[in-house]
């Protein structure tokens, strides 16, 4: 089989309304490209286009080096030529049919024949663990039980780009892990490419190679997961991966941000991001003196308990999140409303440059 | 019990009362008049067995044709978008309004001899539909294809579309996403349609006698004869009409959910 | 109660103030205003208010011109008429249709109303009719005697028990003549057997001549000779009343039939194609 480096090639422009949406999305071949984004900032848009569901306003999409959508050239590959698997939110089961038969529908639809189809249907359930429901009807299945249906429904159709929306997000938080560490497992086997859509940061630090984050149409960060998780861009990336993220400019040791100057370790020059982990911002009733060089009064907007850990929010001078223990949560005695003093060691800064996304 | 349910108020229950009074004292009227003993034997003479078999090859021809030209107008009515669609829907559902009668006489000036349609079929190819039991079978359509129409425009419009893409994305064509998808998704609904087709088929008189006329063996189905037994014999009309409300009843105690949730 | 008072109501001279008040008011309501009046008052005060006549098909024309001339005659009346197969009405009376008067176009339904009492005085034949065969205008199937319409395609006759029906059977059989019943499409009334030729695609009808001449150059008529033709007798008969019916409209009922069988009524008749009384 020959190997493109780029699989998949889209570059994406289309709206609806005041929507406008404009997104490149690159992949290689048996990479799992994870889109995140928040709600409305266009991810099922996008998976509609390279479905070939709805069709391109300007851009283009490529797989495998064929042109699926060019309207410049006047080309559109219709849904059922393109060779994607799409495993829909609510999986989309069809109703009428038993599960076998459910999976059997690509292959007859590709034209083998209807026993052969039934072998090829019958192969898949069992690679998704579910040889024992073949004959049931999609209503009788669990919702892991049909998530794993239309994942094989999918996948019989042996396709170059499996398209999945928000996969595990109808299932309840206790079969999500079971089905996400089975997703894992056949996604790892798929030759072809995947793009997940998700808002779960959990499912792309599990799924994906990659990642590109659209936020209001646009690409807000992409790139290997590491570097996304280490160096966020945006707010809502920051938030995904719990960490506090200050936009500033850096001179030497010193970041400007808004109106406060932090100390940081290293040496930096310019526009700059800064991040700051929860845990790292330590919060005291009075002015601390000592090591920490960067602190600041602040005002707390609100207290959470988070397992073993209390997620205080703070508004002030910088806005940020501290994390502490119950304990010392409970012998500060903190309320909502009260001022405390917050300190960051300069090493706990992560400095990196703004440069394009 | 629940005390908090509330009472229906006097009022409406009488004006209800009164309503099924006057639904049901025609009904017990008819009813009376029936001459048990001789119900089996008003029904099986010639003329009766021929009504009622005529009847049943009238009306599930018209159900045939209603369902196979039906289903694509609803399709067409329900998915496409052009300007003068509220129009067309409007002209299809005609019929419904129309007296039959006035149906009867619209269907002879498109089909009969002399009409440049039914007179072209006639030397063309030697089809005459007038007083043929194609002409019952078509004003019967006519009148009844509507009731399959609305009922399928509405099924079409209802069923969830992504079902259609996710065929689509698994490589069917339309036609077989329309095959293995589509149909079997709305097939209760079509069925539904389709029983009250045969309902309104069965009942039909104006346009069947207006424009296929009262021919014996031919056109002259269980209403026709029925109207002309009045006279003569009395207890086999009797006997037909019961005939004929049995069948309606049934059939709309049965749909009556479906019917009423789609409208 | 009511009764009472309507009665003495109606046969009381109509001289005083509140019985003009009162007969004005009825010929409001009737005629919807202002036909009757003080100066036009009827000059018999029997004759007035509203009847309703039962007349077979083939008498629309004829008796929707009769009423109107009796209306004309007599102010302040109002003649209802309804109009179907006579064997239709028959049947309507002896459910209980409220008629006051019954114009058939043969003896049979009217001896069938005697016999259930439902007649007041004794019927009186007005006028004659017999059958014409018709055919489409131009006659192009070239239809000249009854003989010529035993295969010459789909021929339009009125129902076997309605009277023109029976009377069609009659002339066909004197005419040695048999159609088959598949070749035959059959008519409620004769004005639907009429229309089955002039707007379907019936060949032929046979119908009274008084249709045929009713229906002016939508349909070509060819005579039945004497010998074959069939002569229908129309009687006309006062219904007997129904419990809620006033002596005055019994009277203005006698006044119609009597209008009917006058000479006034035998021209207009004519006009419309039937035969005097034998």
């Amino acid at each position: 089989m020959a190997q493109s480096v780029v699989s998949l090639d889209a570059d994406v422009a289309t709206s609806a309304g005041n929507f406008e949406l404009s997104v490149r999305l690159c992949a290689p071949a048996g990479s799992v490209v994870a889109v995140l984004g928040p709600n409305g900032a266009g991810k099922s848009t996008l998976l509609r286009v390279l479905a070939g569901l709805t069709a391109l306003q300007a851009g283009i999409v490529s797989l495998d080096g064929h042109i699926l959508d060019d309207p410049a050239a006047g080309i559109f590959v219709p849904p059922e030529q393109r060779g994607v698997g799409v495993v829909f939110q609510d999986y989309l089961l069809f109703d009428h049919l038993s599960v076998l038969e459910n999976i059997a529908f690509g292959p007859r639809s590709a034209g083998i024949g209807k026993a052969a189809a039934r072998t090829i249907a019958a192969s898949w359930l069992e690679r998704v663990g579910l040889s024992d429901r073949s004959s049931a009807k999609p209503r009788q299945l669990s919702g892991g039980q049909a998530q794993r249906v239309a994942l094989a429904r999918a996948l019989a159709t042996d396709p170059q780009l499996l398209l999945l929306d928000e996969p595990l997000a109808a299932l309840d938080v206790g079969t999500r892990a079971d089905v996400r560490r089975h997703l894992r497992r056949h996604l790892q086997q798929f030759a072809g490419t995947t793009v997940l859509v998700t808002h779960d940061p959990l499912d792309a630090l599990v799924l994906a190679d990659q990642i590109v984050v659209i936020e209001a149409g646009r690409v807000s960060q992409a790139g290997p997961i590491a570097e996304v998780t280490s160096r966020p861009r945006s707010a809502y990336v920051a938030q995904l991966i719990g960490t506090n993220l200050l936009r500033g400019e850096a001179n030497g040791h010193d970041l400007h941000v808004t109106e406060a100057h932090l100390t940081i370790a290293d040496h930096h020059v310019g526009p700059a991001f800064a991040t700051i982990s929860p845990s790292a911002v330590a919060l005291h009733r009075h002015a601390p003196s000592g090591s920490p060089r960067n602190q600041w009064l602040a005002k707390i907007t609100s207290i959470d308990l988070l397992g073993d850990r209390v997620r205080v929010t703070l508004a002030g001078t910088l806005d940020v999140v501290a994390e502490i223990t119950p304990g010392a949560a409970a012998e500060l005695d903190l309320r909502e409303g009260d001022d405390v003093w917050a300190a960051v060691k300069a090493t706990e800064i992560n400095v990196y440059d703004m440069g394009r996304a | 019990m629940n005390r908090a349910r509330q009472r229906p108020p006097v009022a409406v229950v009488a004006a209800a009362l009164l309503a099924v009074g006057f639904f049901t004292l025609p009904l017990v009227g008819l009813l009376q008049q029936v001459t048990w003993s001789n119900l089996a034997a008003d029904l099986t003479t010639p003329e009766a067995a021929e009504a009622i078999r005529l009847s049943l090859v009238c009306s599930l021809a018209a159900v045939a044709l209603a369902a196979a030209f039906g289903t694509p107008l609803a399709w067409f009515l329900a998915r496409s978008d052009f300007p003068g669609r509220p129009l067309l829907r409007g002209l299809v559902l005609l019929p419904m309004v129309l007296p039959p009668v006035v149906g009867g006489v619209a269907l002879l000036s498109a089909f009969s001899l002399r009409s440049p349609v039914g007179g072209w079929l006639n030397n063309a190819f030697g089809i005459q539909l007038t007083f043929t039991t194609w002409g019952a079978i078509l004003a019967e359509t006519f009148v009844s294809m509507p009731f399959f129409v609305i009922t399928a425009e509405a099924a079409f419009r209802t069923i969830d579309r992504r079902y259609e893409q996710v065929a689509a994305t698994l490589g069917a064509r339309r036609t077989t996403v329309f095959r293995r998808v589509t149909l079997p998704s709305i097939a209760p609904s079509l069925a539904a349609g389709a029983v009250l087709t045969w309902a309104r088929a069965l009942g039909e008189f104006g346009a069947t006698i207006t424009f296929a006329g009262n021919v014996a063996g031919r056109t002259r189905t269980l209403p026709l004869s029925v109207y002309l037994a009045l006279e003569a014999d009395r207890q086999t009309a009797i006997a037909l009409s019961l005939v004929l409300l049995v069948i309606s009843l049934v059939v709309l105690v049965a749909l009556r959910d479906r019917w009423l949730s789609r409208l | 109660m009511s009764e009472a008072w309507s009665i003495n109501h109606w046969s009381r001279p109509i001289h005083s103030p509140t019985n003009v008040f009162a007969s004005f008011l009825v010929g409001f309501v009737l005629l919807g205003g202002g036909c009757s009046s003080d100066t036009s008052a009827p000059k018999s005060p029997g004759i007035h208010g509203e009847i309703t006549v039962s007349a077979a098909a083939s008498l629309t024309e004829a008796f929707t011109a009769l009423a109107k001339d009796f209306e004309a005659k007599n102010p302040g009346t109002q003649v209802v008429l309804t109009f179907d197969s006579s064997s239709t009405l028959s049947a309507q009376i002896v459910e209980g249709a409220p008629a006051n008067v019954f114009a058939s176009a043969d003896q049979a339904n009217m001896t069938k109303l005697a016999g259930k009492g439902l007649l007041a005085g004794t019927p009186a034949v007005f006028a004659r009719n017999q059958l014409a065969v018709i055919t489409k205008p131009g006659n192009p199937e070239q239809i000249n005697s009854l003989a010529d319409l035993a295969h010459a395609g789909v021929i339009s006759l009125c129902g076997q028990d309605v009277p023109c029906g029976t009377f069609a059977a009659q002339a066909l059989a004197a005419a040695g003549v048999t159609i088959k019943e598949s070749a035959v499409t059959r008519g409620q009334n004769a004005k639907a057997t009429l229309n089955a030729v002039t707007e379907g695609d019936a060949v032929a009808g046979i119908v009274y001549a008084t249709d045929a001449l009713a229906a002016g150059n939508r349909v070509h008529v060819v005579n039945i000779p004497a010998s074959q033709n069939v002569i229908a007798d129309y009687p006309i008969a006062v219904l007997a009343p129904a419990a809620k019916q006033t002596a005055a409209s019994q009277a203005m009922a006698k006044a119609f039939k009597s209008f009917v069988l006058s000479r006034a009524a035998a021209k207009r008749l004519k006009e419309f194609g039937f035969l005097p009384p034998a």
